[in-house]
């Protein structure tokens, strides 16, 4: 009886926002007198981080500290209309709503702006601090802050933003599947390292090895807790969870966390992560989205170093102790693979 | 640890952005990590009601009678809610984009066809005394056989598990039980292969376990609206959902989320807004509906089951010519999300590798189980698993290494994928390249030297004649009524048209819900 190692890959790929598209979503940017914006969306933060990635995507898109921009989201009276935080949708479609209308208040601010300082507005830059200066001469320079008194107050302008964005809907063929289902895919390949104890058949992830290809990073705090917390998922998939141990036989479901069981701290492992970024055509400045295809690579991986360790091929989720076990018991003992 | 590698792929980008990139501290944190976020429970209102439901203990059984009398007298109990008080009680939730056909009643009628699907709604003044209310309804029911494994429900036979669907599977293009993908001629691939290699997988049913459990509060507001606080992962859809089942118009209602304590996608279906909403409409005081732990991970609705037959044809030089795919995606008892699921699925074969004949017919089936729903993954998961475990065995049996193998059928820019788009934007092969770097996975030369950018197109952007089966009998619609099933004849669905041709390609592409009825020809609202 003895514990075995063995290293197992997969790798994968993830389409971007709701199959066949046709799932638009708005947003509304305007800023109040003293130059602070607000973005209303009826979007949803889950916890993956919606707000603080549309904040970042409309402060820079207008040219101002992301300190200047508030997301108020999810209220139906006063956000408009979002399909919803499925779908590895929210960065792509969201972000690219909060672009589109922020753009449209950078227009109206910058044309407030050249009235203030007499210049045509296609001679004027922010400096992301903000300012919007003509370009070239930095002290020819008004502060967003004024733009916005000037436009409220003297010039009567809305410094706002309408933005909406969708992917038209696709038609299926029905006889041979023909369809556009995405307009970009997320990348990833993962190698997990796991050691197998042949007499109990409990599997232990001893480390996981990444890179995932995700548009660009808008936020690499976020999409670090995503891939982190997405393998973790992943793990947790691949060898604890069903609420249906015995499925199809639907008996001796689990009713609460005693029963249900998840990784804890102690079942988890290093996961060292890489990042590309390969810029989508239409994604807010290249991104595409993690949310969803982190935990993909990981219940392959997994369920192929397992054969690496001990030589059996495990093809029902989830793969308990009991199945390994079996598993090796009918093969006759473990029968580690060649070591790489 | 996380290192961006901004080596790769830098000429396709600018890196000169001011707020993009940075890793700033997200604008919620501070209420997270204090406890002063506000979810939808911290609303807690003056006069609130709390309803719960009252579940079916059967997978499967006739309702012949529920007697609420002694119920309705329990001490605290404002109001008890029966499906005839639900204004329209069939939904089906992707009826909001005219896809499905209505299968699925908020409170069971005259069948349950599931554990656990409500019953009967009890409305009180505390949690407690909804419970001891509940122990007071006396429902007479008539258990009934029930069907639990995929494949058996789609024999010849078999119980019908929901009327709506009497073969048990989704209508896909009023015609075909499960949808079909087409590219290439696999048994030609098959049978030029070195090697042919079926496999047989099995992913169980996962919960999505929030932290937070699905929930609402309702509330009567003034001038005649209801404001619902809500735990919802998608406010518009929640929103027009309740309108329709409630049959109001929409701005009837004020729905405010956005802070949920986890989803995954197990906050989609809507399970607890319609109900709240109702309570509150009848009885005039806000009513709160949170599901407990127990119900959240039996009865809210899983990941659901998938079944997959993989068939692949491979070339002892790793090259994969072939692959055959049948899946059986488990539903449980009614539709709700799986029946796209099911056409996310398709979309995704053969995986992200360039296979020149690729043949898949994917199922959404009905059986007596907890309704499945959408979650992280939606649709590729499971498929995944099953693909990636098949390259394993497919470079064990060609003795190739299985980074090496992954990468040599890797699809790269300009091939044409099995839906028939051409791949765009690929990098599969530097995601393999990087992580096996990191892993210190030796890999040669050549393969190190190979790209997403390079080699691709030409031969690889063919598709091959594909031969396509004679357009079958239309499914058959007649009723598959067993004995047991003296349930009313579900609401009558026209007999579908002989099968069309393939729909001709829209010359520009329209807009609105019109639009949508054409995508699968199952416009039915």
């Amino acid at each position: 009886m003895a514990k075995h190692r063995g290293r197992g890959i997969a790798s994968i790929n993830y389409p971007i926002g709701m199959n066949l598209g046709g799932d638009p979503s708005q947003a509304l940017v305007h800023s109040n007198p003293s130059g602070k914006f607000t973005v209303s969306l009826s979007s949803i933060d889950l916890g993956q981080g919606m707000k603080s990635v549309t904040r970042q995507i409309c402060a820079e898109t207008l040219g101002v500290p992301v300190e200047d921009v508030y997301v108020d989201t999810a209220d139906s009276d006063t956000g408009p209309h979002c399909m919803g935080s499925f779908a590895s949708r929210g960065t792509h479609r969201v972000g690219n709503a909060v672009m589109a209308a922020a753009k449209e208040a950078r227009g109206v601010m910058m044309e407030a702006a050249a009235e203030e300082l007499e210049v045509n507005a296609a001679d004027l830059e922010t400096d992301g601090r903000g300012n919007i200066h003509v370009k070239g001469a930095p002290h020819r320079s008004i502060s967003t802050k004024d733009v916005a008194i000037a436009a409220q107050f003297k010039q009567g302008k809305t410094i706002s933003g309408r933005g909406i964005f969708l992917v038209p809907l696709s038609e299926v063929n029905p006889e041979t599947g023909e369809m556009s289902p995405a307009t970009c895919y997320a990348h990833a390949c993962l190698v997990a390292e796991v050691e197998v104890d042949d007499e109990t058949g409990e599997v232990a992830m001893v480390r996981m090895d990444s890179a995932y290809e995700l548009g660009r990073a808008l936020n690499p705090r976020l999409v670090e807790q995503q891939l982190v917390g997405g393998a973790w998922m992943g793990i947790s998939h691949a060898l604890f969870e069903t609420p249906e141990p015995y499925y199809p036989d639907p008996t001796h479901g689990p009713r609460d966390f005693v029963e249900y069981l998840m990784p804890g701290p102690g079942d988890t492992c290093p996961h060292d992560i890489a990042v590309l970024e390969r810029p989508a055509a239409d994604g807010p400045f290249g991104a595409k989205g993690p949310g969803e295809m982190c935990a993909n690579p990981v219940l392959p991986a997994v369920a192929n170093a397992i054969f690496n360790a001990v030589g059996v091929r495990m093809d029902e989720l989830p793969i308990t102790p009991e199945k390994v076990l079996r598993a090796i018991k009918a093969q006759g003992g473990a029968r580690p693979q060649a070591r790489r | 640890m996380l290192e961006l590698r901004k080596d790769i792929f830098a000429d396709e980008r600018d890196d000169n952005l001011k707020e993009i990139g940075k890793g700033t501290q997200r604008q919620d944190m501070l209420g997270h990590v204090t406890g002063t976020s506000t979810y939808f429970d911290d609303h807690k209102l003056q006069g609130m009601l709390h309803l719960k439901v009252l579940r079916s203990p059967h997978a499967h059984a006739r309702l012949r009678r529920i007697d609420t009398m002694e119920a309705e007298r329990s001490p605290g109990v404002r109001r008890i809610i029966r499906g005839a008080d639900v204004p329209r009680n069939l939904n089906t939730l992707l009826s909001l984009i005219n896809f499905g056909k209505d299968d699925e009643p908020s409170l069971a009628v005259d069948k349950v066809r599931y554990k656990g699907e409500p019953i009967v709604a009890i409305v009180a003044d505390s949690p407690r005394e909804a419970y001891e209310a509940m122990a007071k309804v006396r429902v007479d029911y008539e258990p009934l056989p029930a069907v639990f494994d995929v494949e058996e429900a789609l024999k010849p036979g078999a119980l019908v598990v929901n009327e709506t669907y009497p073969k048990n599977t989704f209508i896909y293009h009023d015609v075909y039980d499960h949808q079909k993908l087409r590219f290439g001629d696999v048994e030609r691939g098959f049978a030029e292969a070195d090697h042919v290699l079926e496999q047989r997988y099995q992913m169980s049913p996962i919960e999505h376990a929030p932290t937070e459990t699905n929930g609402s509060i309702a509330a009567p507001d003034t001038n005649g609206r209801y404001v619902v606080y809500t735990s919802t992962q998608a406010l518009f859809f929640s929103l027009d959902t309740c309108a329709k089942i409630l049959d109001v118009p929409s701005n009837t209602f004020h729905f405010i989320g956005g802070t949920v304590g986890g989803g995954f996608g197990g906050k989609v279906d809507t399970l607890t807004e319609p109900l709240a909403i109702l309570g509150a409409m009848l009885t005039g005081r806000p009513v709160r509906y949170q599901l407990g732990r127990e119900e959240e991970m039996q009865f809210g609705s899983p990941r659901g089951a998938e079944r997959i037959y993989i068939k692949d044809g491979v070339m002892r030089d790793g090259r994969i010519v072939a692959r055959k795919i049948r899946a059986y995606f488990d539903s449980g008892a009614y539709t709700r999300l799986s029946s796209y699921a099911v056409v996310k699925c398709v979309a995704h074969l053969p995986g992200p590798y360039t296979i020149p004949n690729v043949h898949g017919d994917v199922y959404c089936v009905f059986t007596n189980r907890t309704p499945a729903t959408a979650m992280r993954g939606f649709g590729v998961t499971a498929m995944d698993f099953a693909l990636e475990c098949q390259m394993d065995k497919l470079a064990h049996l060609v003795g190739i290494d299985p980074m090496e193998f992954r990468i040599l059928n890797a699809y790269r820019d300009g091939d044409m994928k099995a839906h028939r788009r051409e791949a765009k934007n690929t990098a599969l092969i530097e995601c393999a390249q990087v992580a096996a770097e990191k892993a210190k996975w030796p890999l040669r030369e050549e393969v190190k030297r190979m790209s997403s950018r390079k080699d691709g197109g030409g031969s690889r952007a063919a598709i091959s004649p594909t031969p396509i089966e004679p357009a079958p009998q239309r499914a058959a619609v007649s009723q598959q009524r067993t004995t047991y099933d003296r349930a009313p004849p579900a609401p009558i669905h026209e007999p579908p048209p002989p099968a069309p041709p393939p729909p001709p390609r829209p010359q520009s592409p329209s807009h609105g819900a019109t639009r949508f009825s054409s995508v699968f020809g199952t416009r039915r609202r």
